[in-house]
């Protein structure tokens, strides 16, 4: 679904990003009914916490989701990275102008994978290994697949929604005959290595905190976020 | 032909499903089947043409409501068979709102075909369909769409006020005060002379 290089995808779908974010959202019944399955206390509380969790920073992520398509003015994935096509290279895709939501977007993903600092559902100091407790051999390979499949189709839709698609950073000749599929896939593997070392370096969010992050904070930074690019693009008149 | 196929396949399974939601025995399970039919209800929308209908019935519904839904019938210890005990003294007021359900059903369905003007039709093949449903929605029906929304608005800040109570005594963290601690205040250096202790 997500177009690797230019016309290089499955499907080219004109709500592609709905869709993607569709399937996103079903993440958490793995989980949750994992938790309740096991009809065990620590699985029972894990699944608790990933539905309350992932519910949450799915809205935010929504929000800046919408903030990028009120500047694409599309739904299109390749009609979105085509939009972030300029003169500038990589001073011309969306990280720039929309710097907060590229940060909230990269830290509500790690919170929608579970991912640490927000793995409070497999806290292992707290709930022993949360919903995977009970599950060995092919079923655990299965859930770290999961997670880990997630992680890099979050990070395929950061590149695709900030950090330009397939294309290249210098906009100029020696840069432009590298294939797109190229710059692609180093922009996933550098989001990526974002995600792995953001493990390594933070400690573990208490759960309050992490609510509090997000209704609190980003919520309404997305929110004002919306409104904002909304007004600028109206008064500047390049909306579409 | 593919197209009618899927369309029974998801219309099937639906009416499946939906009907499985008031025969499980298990809440939990019922849930998962009122999961299942907002899919296929999902997959309908998408037959039609309605795209963005669809995604968004999964996004809302099955991401987000269903997931809170789930949440709480985990919870709540529901018991369906002290629930069907009580069937036969709700039966009227079930069935009453069952048959004004099925006659607005049914009005719907004669208006189709009586008087197919006052159904907007499908939107022009140019335009997609998620900008059709915007026009439509925030042009000749800003005011009613302002009103569902002023309506949820209410229903939230109801559930909030229902729920809410500020409980005094209890410790809470407010982490700008925790950042505005400064050393000066928050410790004491305090010299003591040997052998001596504190003199307080």
């Amino acid at each position: 679904m997500i177009p690797v290089a230019e016309n290089w995808e499955v499907a080219d779908l004109n709500i592609g990003i709905l869709f993607i974010f569709a399937v996103a959202s079903l993440e958490v019944y793995g989980v949750v009914i994992a938790g309740w399955a096991s009809n065990s206390k620590y699985a029972f509380l894990s699944a608790l916490r990933s539905a309350a969790q992932m519910v949450s920073y799915e809205v935010s992520i929504g929000f800046v989701i919408v903030t990028v398509l009120l500047c694409a003015g599309s739904l299109n994935l390749s009609e979105i990275v085509l939009s972030q096509d300029s003169a500038y290279g990589a001073l011309g895709w969306y990280w720039l102008p929309l710097f907060p939501m590229f940060v909230i977007f990269f830290i509500s993903s790690l919170a929608e994978t579970n991912r640490p600092p927000f793995d409070l559902l497999e806290a292992e100091s707290e709930l022993v290994a949360g919903f995977m407790v009970e599950y060995s051999s092919t079923p655990y390979l299965l859930f770290m697949l999961g997670e880990y499949v997630a992680i890099v189709m979050l990070s395929g839709l950061g590149t695709v929604l900030f950090l330009g698609g397939w294309l290249s950073p210098i906009p100029f000749a020696p840069f432009t005959w590298v294939p797109g599929v190229v710059w692609f896939l180093l922009k996933v593997c550098f989001l990526f290595f974002m995600v792995a070392m953001v493990k390594a370096m933070v400690p573990r969010y208490r759960y309050d905190q992490l609510m509090r992050l997000g209704w609190k904070v980003f919520l309404p930074l997305s929110l004002a976020m919306v409104v904002i690019v909304a007004g600028v693009l109206k008064f500047m008149g390049s909306g579409a | 032909m593919i197209a009618s196929l899927f369309f029974y396949l998801f219309a099937a399974v639906l009416v499946g499903s939906g009907f499985m939601v008031i025969a499980s025995k298990n809440p939990v399970h019922a849930v998962l089947f009122l999961i299942l039919a907002f899919f296929n209800a999902a997959g309908l929308f998408v037959l039609l043409g309605a795209e963005f209908l669809g995604m968004m019935l999964i996004v809302v519904y099955v991401g987000a409501v269903m997931v809170l839904f789930l949440f709480v019938v985990m919870m709540l210890d529901v018991d369906f068979a002290e629930l069907r005990a009580g069937f036969l003294r709700y039966m009227p007021i079930g069935a009453t709102v069952g048959i004004i359900v099925l006659l607005e059903l049914v009005f719907v369905l004669t208006a189709l075909f009586t008087a197919p003007d006052t159904i907007a039709g499908a939107p022009d093949a140019g335009v997609n369909n998620t900008r059709a449903l915007g026009q439509v929605l925030y042009t000749d029906y800003v005011y009613l769409f302002e009103a569902a929304s002023l309506i949820l608005l209410v229903a939230m800040i109801g559930a909030i006020v229902l729920t809410l109570h500020h409980r005094v005594n209890v410790r809470r963290q407010v982490p700008s005060v925790q950042v505005a601690r400064d050393p000066k205040t928050a410790i004491e250096v305090v010299s003591v002379p040997s052998r001596k202790g504190l003199s307080k």
